[in-house]
């Protein structure tokens, strides 16, 4: 019990309970002390919020800035060990591969919850008329499936930067390991409270929380608000880290043009959740306190203007698609030329495109509005910056065709996933324009067709890279390799499936069919197309049992990997045994030449350090 | 072998990244002074809300002294002088919570319109509730540093906290600069 009680998790949850009791005991005493009737909303507002900070508290992501408040000096993060085995994943840890490996089960569990959601929606979508679940159960479903899955994508991000970014810059942890840390259990107490928004009513606004139909939506909206809020917090905090490791712990030699492109496109997603995230953050609360207080901010009855949610709401949430996407790209072009053996094509464009497309990302916004009745006169200058994205994002399609151009491809599970992500992230890539384009938009607003852009982008840009990382990159966690026929047979069986559900998308979005729907009607034509839709969802997550078997299976029983076994460049593979030891590497690095020059006689990107005397 | 030297040196470039994080937070944190402002302009235009602006020149400029104060003490603790510093903070603490009470305290009784009564009491809330909990955790962190002060744990050599904690000041100074002419001065009632 003893033991059981040392898991960093388990009084994290305690705290959360505890904090959440006091919360709704708190607000629940004082109104009954001013002798007013008990209020569940603004109860249940406090609790969630105090649950969460509980939580934090529980888990000891407040005890070393405490003794720093007391004036006390605490241990260095290079003294912190810690448990040996699984057990450390349970728990409060500083070492930055722990938390990356800590984000990506958060990540892993978010996407199964969120893909189920999916697939209990599709099942009723397989065939008009209402089946098996109510209309508000669908609703929440909807909105449920859209958050948790955007939540499970940063977290996957944040997994994939913080487990690799301080390895390839060849530093020994991120800049502040206990704000990382901090940064990552935030997330998982937000994750329960938006689970629990299903148990408190649930929310009908699908994932975009638009007033006025979100100032009167079930209680379910509160939990929704905070726990994205929160959530929000975990990511910006996770930027910032991973802003000031790029920038000052780079391994000597390694200036920002030698850096891999990872890291550049680690950096400019960085610097898009930073700021942007602020958004979504203050529009929600706006929408929480306009409940709570009656604050009429987008009540038009009090003078406000649902309109001005939307702005700021879409200021993140455009945005946001590529702090989803930028690493992901960046996956692609960091693998690519490992697998043909070529240097990367235009190295300098690749990296500013990322820059640029953070850049002009900021400038887009008001496109999802074309038809919500804004000012007319925006339409066109927010049409012609969208379009202008398909440059920077056209700038990486010619490096990666360059790069693959007359390559000695070898077909390994990573490639393969990398391959697939170019190819359905340019379908994602050709349908954005028609949505961008204001003529084309008026009529494809809200329809199916934006569903299907929409994850031929995040597959494209986020799925199938992340499923390569994890293939790549898994030795380096485990020690063992995955089983590559279970490796192929996920990726032939998901990327047919999943072409065929987005066209199917695509198809009833183009006949009509709206987003965010419950039932259709069997005469508008396009039942068949919904049936295949659906019988391919759950071909897809049919591959991704097949994956989480590997995933399992391999950490026990998979071949041992010894050595650079995908010959890379890259300091982690050609320096570092697998697994990675504690604190990355034990003798630092020189960068002594460009890191993608593969198949060029005798160049080299790292070399050890000579052996200095010992400090 | 550990020489003075290099562990001086590493500290100091562990204050330079420290330093950078600090402005990072900054750069977020006035996105959301930012978006308040975008609102205000938004929703209101050239109307603003009712205020008292005898009241707001006063909080104003306690504000703005109170930085004064705060420059002041860290330019004390980096010279040495630890009694100046813990005067000069104390001084900053106590103009700050003048500050709060002005706002919250006085203002807040004061204006003619509710949180719900519409869309200019509702900004007029959200833009300073939100300013005064900013200067409520500046409060809170120049408390930890008075304390440590006055308990000596801060020398010119090594006095980072009290950087952070002044720069965090001045930042939430610089946001009131903002909010002030949007919120009295700018428009017609």
């Amino acid at each position: 019990m003893k033991n059981f009680l040392s898991i960093g998790f388990v009084t994290g949850i305690i705290g959360q309970i505890v904090g959440t009791a006091i919360g709704i005991g708190l607000l629940t005493g004082i109104r009954a002390m001013m002798g007013l009737a008990p209020k569940s909303e603004p109860a249940a507002v406090l609790g969630a919020a105090l649950g969460i900070i509980g939580f934090m508290i529980g888990v000891g992501g407040f005890r070393d800035w405490f003794t720093w408040a007391k004036g006390e000096d605490t241990y260095e993060a290079e003294e912190f060990h810690d448990r040996p085995g699984v057990i450390r994943y349970w728990g409060y840890s500083l070492d930055h591969k722990v938390i990356g490996v800590q984000y990506g089960i958060l990540s892993l569990l978010l996407m199964v919850l969120g893909g189920t959601f999916a697939l209990i929606f599709r099942t009723e979508l397989a065939q008009s008329g209402m089946q098996f679940i109510s209309l508000d159960f669908f609703n929440t479903l909807i909105g449920m499936h859209g958050m948790v899955l955007i939540i499970s994508i940063l977290m996957g991000i944040s997994a994939m930067s913080n487990y690799l970014v301080p390895l390839l810059i060849g530093a020994k942890d991120m800049a502040f390991p206990r704000l990382n840390a901090f940064g990552f259990w935030l997330a998982v107490p937000a994750s329960v409270v938006i689970v629990a928004a299903i148990f408190t009513g649930g929310f009908d606004t699908g994932w975009t929380g638009y007033p006025p139909l979100s100032a009167r939506a079930p209680l379910g909206m509160q939990m929704f608000f905070v726990a994205v809020f929160f959530a929000g917090w975990s990511s910006i905090i996770g930027a910032l880290n991973l802003i000031v490791t790029i920038l000052r712990m780079r391994a000597p030699g390694m200036n920002m043009f030698r850096m891999p492109i990872f890291a550049w496109a680690v950096l400019a997603t960085s610097l898009i959740a930073l700021t942007a995230t602020q958004l979504i953050g203050t529009s929600f609360q706006m929408v929480s306190f306009q409940r709570l207080f009656g604050m009429g901010f987008f009540d038009p009855a009090k003078g406000g203007n649902p309109l001005l949610f939307q702005h700021l709401f879409w200021f993140y949430s455009h945005p946001a698609v590529y702090v989803f996407i930028l690493p992901g790209l960046g996956i692609i072009s960091e693998l690519l030329p490992v697998f043909v053996r070529k240097p990367l094509f235009g190295y300098k464009w690749v990296a500013m495109s990322s820059m640029g497309i953070a850049l002009v990302g900021f400038l887009v916004w008001a496109h999802h509005m074309f038809t919500s009745g804004m000012e007319e006169y925006l339409r066109v200058p927010f049409m012609y910056s969208t379009l202008l994205v398909a440059v920077p994002t056209g700038i990486k399609f010619f490096s990666w065709t360059a790069t693959i151009w007359q390559g000695r491809m070898r077909f390994a599970t990573p490639m393969l996933f990398t391959l697939g992500a170019i190819v359905v992230f340019l379908l994602g890539g050709l349908t954005g324009p028609p949505l961008g384009t204001v003529a084309t938009d008026l009529h494809l607003h809200d329809t199916y067709f934006v569903v299907g852009h929409f994850h031929d982008t995040l597959f494209g840009g986020y799925m199938f890279p992340l499923f390569a990382a994890i293939y790549f990159w898994y030795p380096k966690i485990t020690g063992r390799r995955m089983n590559e026929t279970l490796g192929k047979i996920h990726f032939y069986l998901m990327t047919p499936s999943f072409l065929v559900m987005t066209f199917g998308q695509m198809a009833v979005g183009l006949l009509g069919m709206r987003r965010r729907i419950a039932d259709y009607d069997p005469a508008q034509g396009f039942q068949t197309t919904n049936l295949i839709v659906t019988i391919a969802a759950f071909l897809i997550a049919l591959s991704i049992l097949i994956f989480f078997i590997n995933l399992f299976v391999s950490a026990r029983k998979g071949e041992v990997a010894e050595g650079n076994i995908w010959e890379s460049r890259s300091p982690e593979w050609a320096l570092l045994p697998s697994p990675a030891p504690e604190h990355n590497y034990a003798q630092p690095f020189n960068v002594v030449g460009d890191p993608y020059d593969y198949g060029l006689k005798g160049s080299k990107y790292v070399e050890t350090a000579p052996q200095q005397a010992a400090d | 072998m550990t020489t003075p030297a290099t562990t001086l040196e590493k500290q100091a470039y562990k204050i330079g990244t420290a330093r950078i994080g600090l402005w990072l937070f900054f750069l977020s944190d006035s996105f959301v002074f930012a978006a308040l402002l975008v609102s205000r302009f938004y929703l209101l235009g050239d109307k603003r809300p009712h205020l008292e602006q005898g009241l707001g020149l006063i909080v104003t400029s306690v504000l703005l002294i109170s930085s004064f104060f705060m420059n002041r003490a860290e330019v004390q603790i980096s010279q040495g002088n630890r009694k100046g510093f813990v005067t000069s903070t104390l001084i900053t603490m106590l103009l700050g919570i003048g500050f709060l009470v002005g706002v919250v305290g006085f203002e807040w009784g004061l204006a003619p319109f509710g949180p719900a009564d519409g869309v200019e009491g509702a900004m007029f809330y959200m833009m300073t509730g939100m300013h005064a909990f900013h200067v409520l955790t500046g409060v809170v962190f120049l408390f930890i540093i008075l304390r440590n002060g006055i308990k000596g744990r801060y020398s010119p050599e090594k006095h980072w906290a009290v950087e952070a904690a002044a720069n965090y000041w001045h930042f939430v100074d610089l946001v009131w600069i903002f909010f002030y002419p949007a919120l009295y001065l700018i428009g017609r009632v």
